[in-house]
């Protein structure tokens, strides 16, 4: 029965219309809004535990598809179908938004329906840009997911949240202009909006090159490399703990998945001549924001340049596999799998961050470095994850952290010696602007008289770090199952990327 | 001894847990008795394991527990290899550790982290035998960062201490140095050989010395120097060897039974171990097995000098570990690893004892750690005293004690090599002797003989330390004496036959194997070289410095006050480093931060794009006017530029 479910669908719409439920709900009373949320996360996270279940990951080929006719004049449909690349994504999509909504538990007493239904909406919006078979619904979700994010920077952000929420709206909406042509000119040209017709169609040279570099100034905005990337430590800054949270979580990883939807299989010879490009960019992305990020005094912003400078790798493992000959195929599945990786794994590590600056801001209202000092001695609880949660941003074994970031230096290694050298700075980076930032936060002496007063989190608290802690440990002891997961997509996509697709 | 191994290792970890998570819970009894019982259960299984392999001589076996992940033929998996190193390794690690679970119910008795404490030290017994039983690179990459994050721990383990938390933060990010390396050199091993199985890069690296990895369009160098060099930056990182070794000393801010266990007897060793366990690819290059003695000679000198102008008793220890770590580090340069795990095998018993009975100096002194303010202790602390003294008389070569046996063997190894470099070790090393003898005389001196510096209320309350302090010292200074014993198996047997390789070329071994005629004989060989004579001068000028004639000490320090403070500044290098890399880095940081992100991208581009479009519309503003004869003469003027163009057709 389960199987004649549009399970796609539900994902989508359950939260979507939870939200608006939410809404109404307010006028019943706070605690109904709190825990129909949590309700509706829940049941979208059950139907995505389905979903992984019933996944077929011996199959490349899109599963729980679902076409509905739309706009028929213009071939556009409503067209879902997952694959490996996107099942995962979505789980860790259903499951931040979980906890997001227990963080957010006691954020605002007023407008508090509205902030969960914008969460339940965006969830909503999310999962349809991981589900989108066609490029308009694909486009559709990509620009809509805007919106509520828009809203809970803008409305529960900080003070200098309009300067924010501006320049994140033009910046990602500047990228966004460049897909929305590159999509209608591909229909012009092939008459349809399906990606994976789209992925078939041969385009001549100027053509490839000119679209994919289209599509490379939407994604790169999103994810955000250098140099579009200013406009994320700002949201970050501005943005509400749960903000900052799906933001870091999972906004940034569609950038990455529309590399991999569009850019490489649609214009794969544009993608191996400019992959040199994408590869230099990632590499400052690694060492100068890695910089950056040690100079940085306001503990967010910190985190939003390691997250720019994790994100580096994503973009190195799926560009650098055109470093690497057709022989090494085994080294481009491992970069491929391991810029995959790395994207769940900085979801996981990432939120749990921002969910740690999150705590001590509760509390104390201030995100500067200086303005903290021995917290552990009051927070000892809390402390042992914040230090978890760093060891795990700094690429300590055993963590989720360490995984993505082994699988693109070994197989950059191998493409050449130089760009393994230059990531695997990453490793003293990493640990300089993350530890050092502990050092300053958490250990030493009790700073001042705030810190003196602080009080260890709650098992509310305690639960969301418990569970991330937990995934972050799984992933780094045990990849297989995630690997397992994506293995036949990612092999077909390592296909499509030795295509040339020219005439 | 699948099982058997499983539970060597997860008895520790499962201790840590209990300790950590449930310390409040247990109690303090109760996370001592835990974790004591998780290590006790290790030390006895791997002593059963021991005697399996090298009594029993059962085939060394390596199995897999799980696999990690496997991508294309590339597959990565979490096993342990079972073989004479890794069981000495393994006795070594879970005894010494051991010992220290015990001592630490003395040292740490009023210490409110006590369960915590004891939380961590399992925890590194779980990290170090996951270290040294892995059979591939990915785990021994696991074990190693894993006793790196521990060392972390436990060096911030008073985090109240501004010099604590300094400290920690410098030791992870020098070992990341190394690591950086290292993890390198595993992407290279990846690279040459598709595995990271011990078996199967060993097994194959002879027949890929040919080939080459291109550095530049012009420049390829053998896979072989690439790959060790790499691994190499790794050891130095981890067994504190120049230029990466300024972290060890200032680890001392960390309590002393970690000194003990980790900053001496066996995580700061998982470089030499490594090495060693790396020999049939270190074998193959000449180059690398060269930078090795080099590195390697001049640690043991020249931290060894820093060593004699110390006053903090602690630190003079410190240095000479950074010294002996030096000499281990010259044996795997002259292709004597196994004299090389020897030395480390006595270096772990004698060393973690004189950390140890320097904690028990400390704890009877109200932790008191400057030696200016002890001295006299003999006679209230004999206990100590005497197994100090046997630490010390094994630490400089004492014939018929254990450090003597493996260092006077690296000696002469050197002496038989015909790697280049090794003329230039062998002084070292033998200069090294006499510096040795020197600081480690002046340490028992200045502690325990002449005149009390002792303040009032400290001296009326000095006594021997309780009976978990001092057994251990009492073991372990026993196997300070009979550990020495070992070496025609360990170092000079076939002991390592089967997990260690020594090219047919470097002969240093052989000929110490050929030479070699029993204990005895090796012990009365000692009269006749320089060696003895040499730790003996050291012993009696620190005799007539610090006992004979204390103001001849302080005359010449006074007139060579110049290179005093060169030494007792550790040569400047802590300051240039700071200068160079702490400062540095976070200059060109800001530089980045306000210059490339603040000013170029966001000043110059966004903001500047922003500030152009407002320009651009204030002045297009301007045609928008509401005047209605504006409109209906622009009309015109669009009409009549149409109809020319009609018109000019």
């Amino acid at each position: 029965m389960l199987s004649s479910l549009p399970i796609l669908s539900t994902l989508i719409w359950l939260p979507i219309i939870g939200g608006l439920l939410v809404l109404v709900a307010k006028k019943i009373s706070v605690s109904s809004v709190r825990w129909l949320s949590l309700l509706i996360a829940i049941a979208t996270f059950l139907v995505s535990i389905v979903l992984t279940k019933g996944f077929d990951s011996s199959q490349h080929t899109m599963q729980f598809y679902e076409q509905i006719a739309w706009i028929e004049v213009f071939n556009i449909y409503y067209a879902l179908g997952v694959d490996g690349i996107a099942v995962p994504l979505i789980l860790l999509t259903t499951v931040m938004t979980i906890l997001v909504i227990i963080a957010g538990w006691e954020i605002s007493k007023e407008r508090i329906a509205e902030y969960f239904a914008a969460f339940l909406i965006l969830e909503g919006l999310m999962i349809g840009v991981f589900c989108a078979l066609d490029a308009i619904l694909f486009y559709i979700f990509f620009e809509g997911m805007l919106i509520p994010m828009f809203l809970i920077i803008g409305i529960w952000g900080g003070p200098r949240r309009v300067y924010a929420t501006i320049k994140f709206f033009l910046y990602t909406f500047f990228g966004s202009v460049f897909l929305l042509i590159a999509l209608i000119y591909l229909y012009l040209h092939a008459g349809t909006f399906e990606i994976a017709a789209l992925q078939l169609t041969t385009l001549d040279q100027t053509q490839q090159l000119l679209l994919f570099l289209a599509f490379f100034i939407a994604f790169a905005v999103k994810i955000p490399m250098w140099p579009v990337h200013t406009w994320l430590p700002d949201a970050h800054v501005e943005a509400p703990t749960g903000g900052s949270v799906i933001l870091a979580a999972i906004m940034l990883k569609v950038g990455g998945y529309g590399f991999l939807r569009f850019s490489i299989p649609i214009t794969p010879y544009a993608s191996s001549q400019l992959a040199y490009l994408i590869i230099a960019i990632s590499l400052i992305a690694i060492v100068y924001i890695g910089y950056v990020a040690l100079a940085q005094r306001d503990m967010k912003k910190l985190i939003a340049y390691s997250s720019i400078a994790h994100m580096g790798f994503v973009t190195l493992g799926f560009f650098v596999i055109y470093k690497l000959t057709l022989a090494n195929s085994s080294y481009s599945e491992l970069a491929l799998q391991g810029g995959m990786v790395q994207m769940i794994s900085h979801g996981f590590i990432s939120g749990a961050m921002f969910l740690c600056v999150g705590v001590l801001y509760d509390r104390m209202h201030s995100r500067q470095i200086a303005d903290y000092g021995g917290v552990v001695n009051t927070m000892p609880k809390f402390a042992t994850f914040f230090v978890i949660f760093a060891m795990a941003n700094a690429g300590l074994p055993g963590t989720s952290g360490f995984v993505g970031e082994f699988m693109v230096i070994l197989a950059s290694f191998k493409a050449n010696v130089w760009i393994a050298f230059l990531a695997a700075t990453t490793l003293i980076l990493g640990a300089a602007y993350t530890l050092w930032m502990i050092k300053r936060v958490v250990f030493g002496s009790v700073a001042n008289d705030e810190v003196a007063k602080l009080k260890d989190i709650n098992s509310r608290e305690f639960f969301c770090l418990f569970v991330l802690t937990i995934l972050v440990l799984w992933i780094g002891l045990w990849p297989a199952p995630l690997i397992e997961m994506m293995d036949a997509s990612v092999t077909n996509l390592l296909n499509q990327a030795h295509q040339t697709n020219l005439p | 001894m699948k099982t058997l191994c499983l539970i060597i290792v997860l008895a520790p970890l499962l201790a840590a847990i209990i300790a950590g998570l449930f310390g409040r819970a247990i109690g303090r009894s109760g996370a001592h008795w835990v974790t004591i019982i998780g290590v006790a259960i290790s030390f006895f299984l791997s002593l059963i394991v021991f005697k399996q392999i090298i009594f029993d001589h059962v085939e060394p076996t390596s199995f897999d527990v799980y696999e990690w992940l496997s991508i294309g033929g590339l597959v990565f998996k979490v096993g342990f290899l079972i073989d004479a190193l890794t069981v000495t390794m393994m006795v070594v690690v879970t005894f010494v550790s051991l010992m220290v679970h015990i001592y630490t119910i003395g040292y740490m008795h009023d210490d409110p982290g006590y369960q915590r404490f004891f939380s961590y030290i399992s925890l590194f017994t779980f990290s170090m035998l996951m270290l040294v039983m892995a059979n591939n690179f990915m785990q021994l990459f696991f074990g190693w960062e894993a006793v790196g994050l521990v060392s972390y721990l436990l060096i911030g383990f008073w985090y109240t201490r501004d010099s604590a938390i300094f400290a920690n933060l410098k030791a992870f990010l020098v070992n990341r140095v190394g690591d950086f390396g290292f993890i390198l050199g595993i992407a290279a091993v990846l690279a040459v050989f598709n595995s990271l199985d011990y078996e199967a890069v060993f097994s194959q690296a002879p027949l890929v010395n040919t080939q080459t990895f291109s550095i530049t369009e012009n420049i390829h160098w053998p896979v072989m120097t690439v790959i060790c060099l790499l691994l190499f930056v790794g050891a130095m990182g981890k067994s504190a060897q120049v230029p990466l070794h300024v972290w060890l000393p200032d680890s001392m801010e960390g309590p002393t039974p970690i000194s003990a266990l980790i900053h001496a007897a066996t995580m700061v060793t998982a470089g030499i171990f490594m090495v060693a366990r790396m020999s049939p690819l270190f074998e193959l290059s000449e180059t690398a097995l060269s930078v090795v003695l080099i590195i390697g000679a001049v640690t043991a000198f020249f931290m060894g000098l820093i060593g004699i102008v110390q006053n903090d008793i602690k630190r003079v220890i410190a240095y000479s570990t950074l010294s002996q770590l030096g000499y281990m580090t010259v044996a795997l340069g002259v292709s004597a690893y196994s004299i090389a795990i020897f030395h480390l095998f006595t270096h772990a018993f004698f060393k973690a004892l004189l950390f140890l009975g320097a904690g028990s100096v400390i704890v009877a002194l109200h932790h008191e750690q400057d030696m200016q303010k002890m001295g006299g202790l003999r006679k209230y602390m004999p206990v100590t005293y005497w197994t100090m003294v046997i630490g010390t008389l094994a630490l400089i070569g004492t014939p018929f004690f254990a450090g003597f046996y493996s260092k006077d063997a690296i000696i002469e190894a050197v002496k038989y090599s015909n790697i280049y470099g090794h003329q230039f070790a062998y002084w070292m090393v033998l200069a090294g002797v006499f510096v040795t003898a020197f600081y480690s005389f002046r340490l028992l001196f200045l502690t325990f003989h002449g005149e009390s510096r002792m303040d009032k209320h400290t001296e009326e309350h000095v006594k021997e330390s309780p009976k978990v302090i001092t057994v251990p010292l009492i073991l372990l200074a026993i196997l300070s004496v009979v550990a020495g014993y070992f070496i025609g198996s360990i170092a000079l047997g076939d002991y390592f036959a089967e997990s260690i390789f020594v090219a047919e070329s470097h002969r240093a071994i052989a000929e110490l194997q050929s030479n070699y005629h029993g204990v005895i004989k090796f012990t009365m060989h000692a009269f006749a070289v320089p060696t003895l004579y040499l730790a003996a001068a050291g012993v009696v000028l620190a005799w007539i410095f610090y006992i004979y004639k204390p103001q001849l000490a302080e005359a010449l320090k006074q007139k060579f006050s110049a290179i005093h403070r060169f030494l007792y500044n550790k040569y400047g290098i802590d300051e240039l480093y700071q200068a160079l890399f702490a400062t540095g880095f976070k200059k060109i940081g800001t530089f980045c931060d306000s210059f490339g992100d603040r000013l170029l991208i966001d000043g110059l581009v966004v903001n500047g794009s922003a500030k152009i479009v407002n320009w651009f519309s204030s002045k297009v503003r301007g045609i928008q006017t509401g005047y209605l004869y504006h409109y209906a003469f622009a009309m015109i003027i669009g009409l009549l530029i149409l109809m020319s163009k009609v018109f000019l057709q």
